[in-house]
């Protein structure tokens, strides 16, 4: 913990209750999430980890029905009860999902949609933006010289690595991922999961993941979800090696889910 | 004992559905083939019907075709005749885009809203009330456009009612609900993922709909106006009820104007098979048939071009 101390916390869950109508979907959740390090979500199909990574940016706001209690602090910030600016904490907040979905336009103008909606008009400081953000996601040496074609010509690796750019390209805090290799092959995956070990010396990176060998290859803490619960957190190696729970190391060893 | 006989066994059972099977798919095959082929025969013939019609004024008649389509001196009968038909191009064509002209963002918006901003509202009373007017016939349109419109601009506006505006007023809402469809299949075709990942990136929905949505679905949009505008180019009686048919080229939209359909309709009928005048007519009808080839050209270069 002492360690630990030295590392921003950027999230901070306490008691999230989360109700879609009156099904019960997040249950008394309670969660930190440091700067610098990787938060892996597991656990078996169903269990709130989409419901829950939408929460950090409200996303899950935009489902009909959904009332939420208790605390999701940001930075200090509770975002459930004081009226949040949505575009800037969607801003700070990226979101890559499950599949790449660039827009169908060209692969500068997919990157420079977040800047240029919020405010930042020069083209030099774009094309900047579009250099920097693509090389990020080592993506840059294979699309430099086609940057004026369209997004969906690319592969679906290269697509989600472009959704990695874009959300970088805001200069976000956070990176939330939903299962952002799970459409992948494996050396796209692999791609991705180098990209997000470089991403997180500059960034908080939330991702949930279905496949247990990323959670402990790339994760520094991992929670284990089960029915809408948070059956166990903590240190990667820990859960991975000597978890606590019964229910967790069914889990992980594959005796159900 | 005897009964076992007569029931077949098992492997003669699969041989006979098999068998069952294959007729089954050799009968439904012949059947929808047989129906292309009557589509693309149907086709065929009446566009050569057509042609070999329509070039008649120019082949038999002797009827200069440069002349005949930019001469504004329509003159059918008499010693004189001569077969000017740019007026009514110019009509046809002038009501189609001004009605376009207006439809489209019209159209364009209600699919929005639909699609956007209140779908449950939409589905529910918005989409049967425009469906509904789709099947509205024309001749209702034009009944409605001749008792309530054409008077109302006759004491409102220049002019004496019937006019290239009554018609282009009428076309608009013939053709809104048809590219209001349209438009609104297109927007609901988008992936959610789109909304979804542009909203994640901190846009606004309105945002969202004008740099993303829109432009993603324009192909289709663009679709949508050309077949409205399809059916705007080939209306004639909604059209003739109002525009007053008058063979001059109109000095200004509150003037009466006549299109090619609507002469078509109205003299086709007092005219003798065969002669001058008849022939000009259906190369009036060969030239409706071009354009609408290329109306559907058109559609079909879009639909390739979708991008989703
Ligand atoms: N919009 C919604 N309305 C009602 N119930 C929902 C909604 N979205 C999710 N649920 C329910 O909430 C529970 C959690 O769903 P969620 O998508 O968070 O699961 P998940 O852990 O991400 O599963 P998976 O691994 O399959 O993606 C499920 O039982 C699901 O049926
Ligand atoms: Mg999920």
């Amino acid at each position: 913990m002492q360690v630990a101390a030295a590392k921003e916390t950027i999230f901070k869950i306490n008691d999230l209750n989360l109700w879609y109508d009156d099904f019960h979907a997040l249950k008394d959740v309670n969660l930190e999430a440091l700067n610098n390090e990787i938060f892996a979500i597991i656990g078996p199909s169903g269990c709130g980890k989409s419901t829950f990574i939408k929460t950090l940016n409200l996303m899950i706001n935009m489902e009909p029905g959904v009332r939420m209690t208790g605390e999701i602090n940001y930075k200090e910030k509770n975002l459930l009860d004081s009226r949040v600016d949505l575009v800037d904490l969607r801003r700070k907040v990226g979101m890559i999902f499950q599949k790449g979905n660039p827009f169908p336009q060209s692969i500068y103008d997919n990157i420079v949609y977040g800047p240029k909606i919020h405010g930042i008009k020069k083209k030099s400081e774009l094309d900047e933006i579009v250099e920097t953000t693509l090389k990020d996601v080592a993506l840059w040496d294979e699309v430099k010289d086609r940057l004026k074609t369209s997004a969906m010509g690319l592969s679906g690796g290269q697509q989600q690595r472009l959704c990695i750019a874009r959300a970088l390209a805001t200069k976000p805090d956070v990176v939330l991922m939903d299962e952002p290799t799970s459409a992948l092959d494996p050396i796209s995956t692999l791609k991705i999961e180098e990209l997000m070990t470089e991403l997180k010396k500059k960034y908080c990176i939330v991702i949930v993941t279905h496949n247990m060998q990323q959670a402990s290859r790339i994760s520094d803490k991992t929670a284990f979800f089960l029915h809408g619960r948070v059956v166990e957190t903590a240190e990667t190696g820990k859960i991975f090696s000597n978890p606590e729970d019964k229910r967790t190391e069914d889990y992980i060893s594959g005796r159900f889910g | 004992m005897a009964k076992a006989s007569v029931t077949p066994s098992a492997e003669e059972r699969l041989i006979l559905t098999k068998k069952n099977r294959r007729w089954d798919e050799v009968r439904g095959r012949s059947l929808v083939t047989i129906c292309a082929i009557i589509m693309i025969v149907a086709t065929i013939a009446v566009t050569i019907f057509l042609a070999q019609k329509g070039l008649q004024s120019f082949t038999v008649n002797n009827i200069n075709p440069i002349a005949y389509l930019t001469s504004t001196n329509w003159n059918p009968v008499g010693e004189n005749a001569s077969f000017g038909i740019f007026p009514f191009i110019f009509g046809s064509l002038a009501v189609t885009f001004l009605s376009a002209l207006i439809a489209a963002p019209l159209g364009i918006g209600a699919a929005i809203f639909m699609s956007e901003i209140a779908p449950k509202f939409g589905k529910k009373f918005l989409q049967p009330v425009i469906e509904l007017l789709v099947g509205i016939p024309s001749v209702v349109y034009g009944f409605i456009g001749l008792v309530v419109l054409v008077p109302l601009v006759r004491d409102n506006l220049p002019g004496i009612g019937f006019s290239l505006f009554a018609g282009v007023i009428v076309l608009t809402v013939m053709i809104l609900p048809t590219v209001t469809t349209i438009a609104t299949d297109a927007m609901r075709s988008l992936p959610n993922s789109l909304r979804q990942g542009s909203l994640a990136l901190g846009a606004t929905r309105w945002q969202t709909i004008r740099k993303v949505l829109i432009p993603a679905a324009l192909p289709s949009l663009l679709t949508a106006i050309v077949l409205g505008m399809a059916r705007a180019f080939g209306e004639a009686l909604a059209v003739q009820m109002v525009i007053g048919n008058t063979r001059d080229l109109p000095g200004s939209i509150f003037d009466t104007s006549a299109t090619l359909t609507t002469i078509v309709t109205l003299n086709i009928g007092h005219t003798t098979y065969g002669s001058i005048e008849n022939n000009t007519l259906w190369s009036m009808g060969l030239i409706l048939l071009i354009i609408s080839f290329v109306f559907i050209f058109i559609v079909r270069y879009l639909s390739g071009r979708r991008k989703i």
